[in-house]
């Protein structure tokens, strides 16, 4: 993270107390991560108190120029315009975030990257050469410096009121790298995979939600990407050995919506050697 | 938007849409039939239920599964929250301040905070709903193929009683509120097109009926509609086959199921100044604040009368076939249809939005609303067209934003 320096341009100005200004960008995505700030109805009015919103169309017509303080930006990029338009948003902006499996890792439009984008337009639109489109989703670290990154798809509306706290406070905001099975103990939820044998993607997930999924009786599926030092190889030999889950399904889970995240890449487990890294499981 | 003038006529208006591919019919293909409610919720992060409710009910379809009455409430439940929190994000945060001269929601809190503050509850108590029932408010993941994963118990949902109380205040204050606006002079005679249910408003389901004799139920779909790629746009637009342009929406349903609505919402509606139909776009503000209404007393009516569906899913067991399924997104009618083989994957996927749906009536609404105000200067047009477009709530409403308004004008 950078440390809180004088805004570009700002000399007399930065010694003066102005609000920050907050800007809010959508490249290739479902508006999700966005809406989860205006979800914030017991803070939102609050919030605007302290923070000039300088670019967030979801919520405004009205925009300035930059620069801008603080950068939320949603979204992968998948077209030639989203990565100039994410350089021209890095020069103008002194912190910026990316928020949600899209901007963090590519999101589940991502899964182009293992297939053939013709195909994919082909399947879908009747005239592809209408279309402008990359042959690959990929995160904005992939293409400017990224100071920070929310998980999750969609983020967590606490750990963005965290995050957006600890900015205004001048701290580092508390984002654990742990895995989902810390927030199961904590909530108390018993572990569904060993009591119950239901495939879970907790222990190689990253925290943040809360633990929703095994809370609901669902197993755990990775929308907040890998964990800090996450052993997808170990995960995936449990669920074949004790849960017989086979190979494709390891798969299928590991490719969603964190598909492009490299510490997500399926685990040649069975010692083939075979790689699954490209064809397998698609376009059948 | 493009649009070409000659002389006092507008020639042509031309909405593109350029918001990128992601190709979620091809990527659909080779997954498990128990995937696209999650994967298409990501479709749309202020609609998620609509694709979960819409995918599931296809899959069901193509494997030969009904599921009970009892599932299927909780599933209009659920919707109900969304619809809630949808309509006070248009409402308040994107479509009033058009009305009211200002930039954003945010900017009338500097002078109307009470305003404001009403809009945020009635948005949480949506989202309180999807969260309680749901797991999380975007992208909710209790809803599976079947049904749930965890049926919410009747002591759960009781302690949403009181703030969708409140909600109920706040939505007919909405109502009433919305109603003073000035609106413009504008109506249409699209072809109406919407959901019916011979019981209650049609929300999670029900035939596919117009005002013009329309009567199908979803496996008839595709034979009467038809999706078009024009060069001018990303966004697919689909016609009624023989018949052109239609509309779907809040209008639609509106027009063609007052008789449904509860007598509470048909009387705020009459007091806000709407008829039984209503063909004015501008005033879809206030047919979207009636929903608000009817889906907050119809939330309280199905928590009155709850009993957890038990087991809280189907089963559904994989089988080759082909099944469709629709429900009203709060943009109008949300159509998917999956092909499946016998292991249960995904062949084929078709996923028509209301935003497609609706494209073609919005361009002609837009060429006859500039031909009105041919006076207006480009900036002042712009503005005024950001409005007519948000009028239909589409997935680009807030695109619509930064519209860029490129005027020709000759003769």
């Amino acid at each position: 993270m950078t440390t809180a320096t004088a805004p570009k341009g700002g000399g007399t100005e930065a010694r003066e107390a102005r609000p920050p200004r907050l800007a809010v960008w959508k490249f290739s995505s479902c508006d999700g991560c966005q809406l989860t700030l205006l979800d914030c109805e017991d803070e939102l009015l609050a919030l605007t108190e302290r923070v000039e919103v300088a670019h967030f169309l979801e919520a405004s017509s009205a925009g300035s120029e930059g620069p801008y303080d603080v950068s939320l930006v949603e979204g992968s990029i998948t077209t030639l315009e989203e990565a100039e338009r994410i350089r021209d948003i890095r020069e103008r902006s002194k912190l910026l975030v990316a928020i949600g499996a899209c901007a963090t890792a590519g999101g589940i439009q991502s899964l182009r990257n293992f297939a053939d984008v013709g195909t994919y337009a082909r399947w879908v639109y009747a005239h592809p050469e209408y279309l402008e489109t990359l042959p690959t989703a990929t995160r904005i670290a992939d293409h400017v410096t990224v100071d920070l990154e929310l998980r999750g798809c969609p983020i967590d509306k606490g750990q963005l009121l965290e995050l957006i706290g600890a900015l205004l406070g001048g701290r580092r905001p508390w984002l654990p790298g742990v895995s989902v099975c810390q927030e199961c103990k904590r909530r108390g939820t018993a572990c569904l995979m060993v009591a119950q044998g239901v495939p879970c993607l907790g222990p190689v997930t990253h925290a943040g939600c809360g633990a929703i999924c095994p809370a609901w009786g669902r197993g755990c599926y990775g929308c907040f990407g890998p964990a800090e030092s996450a052993n997808v190889a170990s995960l995936a030999r449990w669920w074949r050995d004790y849960l017989n889950v086979d190979a494709a399904t390891v798969e299928r889970a590991l490719r969603s919506f964190n598909a492009a995240a490299p510490a997500f890449a399926v685990p040649d487990v069975d010692g083939s050697g075979r790689s699954r890294g490209t064809e397998a499981g698609r376009g059948r | 938007m493009h649009v070409r003038v000659r002389g006092d006529r507008v020639e042509e208006a031309r909405l593109e849409i350029y918001e990128p591919p992601r190709f979620f019919e091809a990527l659909l293909r080779g997954r498990a039939y128990t995937e696209p409610p999650d994967i298409t919720s990501r479709i749309c992060g202020i609609c998620p239920v609509a694709y979960q409710i819409s995918a599931a009910q296809a899959i069901e379809a193509a494997c030969g599964v009904a599921v009970s009455d009892a599932m299927r409430t909780l599933r209009r439940l659920l919707y109900c929250g969304e619809w809630i929190q949808s309509h006070a994000l248009h409402v308040y945060l994107l479509h009033a301040p058009d009305f009211l001269g200002v930039d954003s929601a945010l900017e009338l809190a500097r002078t109307a905070p009470e305003v404001v503050q009403r809009g945020l509850t009635l948005k949480k108590a949506g989202n309180d709903l999807m969260a309680l029932i749901g797991g999380r408010a975007v992208h909710p993941v209790n809803t599976r193929v079947g049904g749930f994963y965890r049926a919410p118990g009747r002591a759960d949902l009781l302690a949403l009683v009181e703030p969708l109380q409140g909600a109920l205040d706040a939505a007919e204050e909405t109502v009433r509120w919305v109603g003073g606006f000035d609106f413009p002079d504008f109506t249409h005679e699209h072809e109406y097109v919407a959901l019916r249910d011979p019981d209650r408003y049609a929300i999670e389901g029900g035939r596919l009926v117009s005002d013009h004799g329309l009567d199908i139920g979803p496996e008839g779909f595709e034979e009467r509609l038809e999706e078009l790629h024009v060069e001018h746009s990303n966004a697919l637009q689909a016609v009624l086959r023989g018949r052109g342009t239609f509309m779907t929406g809040p209008l639609a349903r509106y027009s063609l199921n007052f008789d449904r609505l509860s007598e509470r919402a048909r009387a705020a509606a009459r007091a806000a100044g709407l008829r039984e139909t209503c063909r004015n776009p501008f005033q879809s503000i206030v047919v979207r604040s009636v929903e608000m209404l009817y889906a907050v007393e119809e939330a309280l009516r199905i928590i009155d009368a709850y009993e957890p569906p038990d087991p809280p899913a189907a089963e559904v067991r994989p089988r080759a076939g082909r099944g469709c399924g629709w429900s009203e997104a709060p943009r109008g009618v949300l159509y998917h249809r999956y092909t499946l083989d016998e292991d249960g994957t995904v062949l084929e996927a078709v996923i028509t939005p209301p935003t497609s749906q609706n494209q073609r009536a919005v361009e002609d609404d837009l060429r006859r609303f500039v031909e009105g105000h041919l006076e207006l200067d480009d900036a002042a047009l712009t503005h005024q067209c950001e409005q007519a477009i948000r009028n239909y709530d589409p997935c680009i409403s807030c695109a619509t934003h930064f519209l860029t308004l490129d005027v020709e004008r000759s003769g």
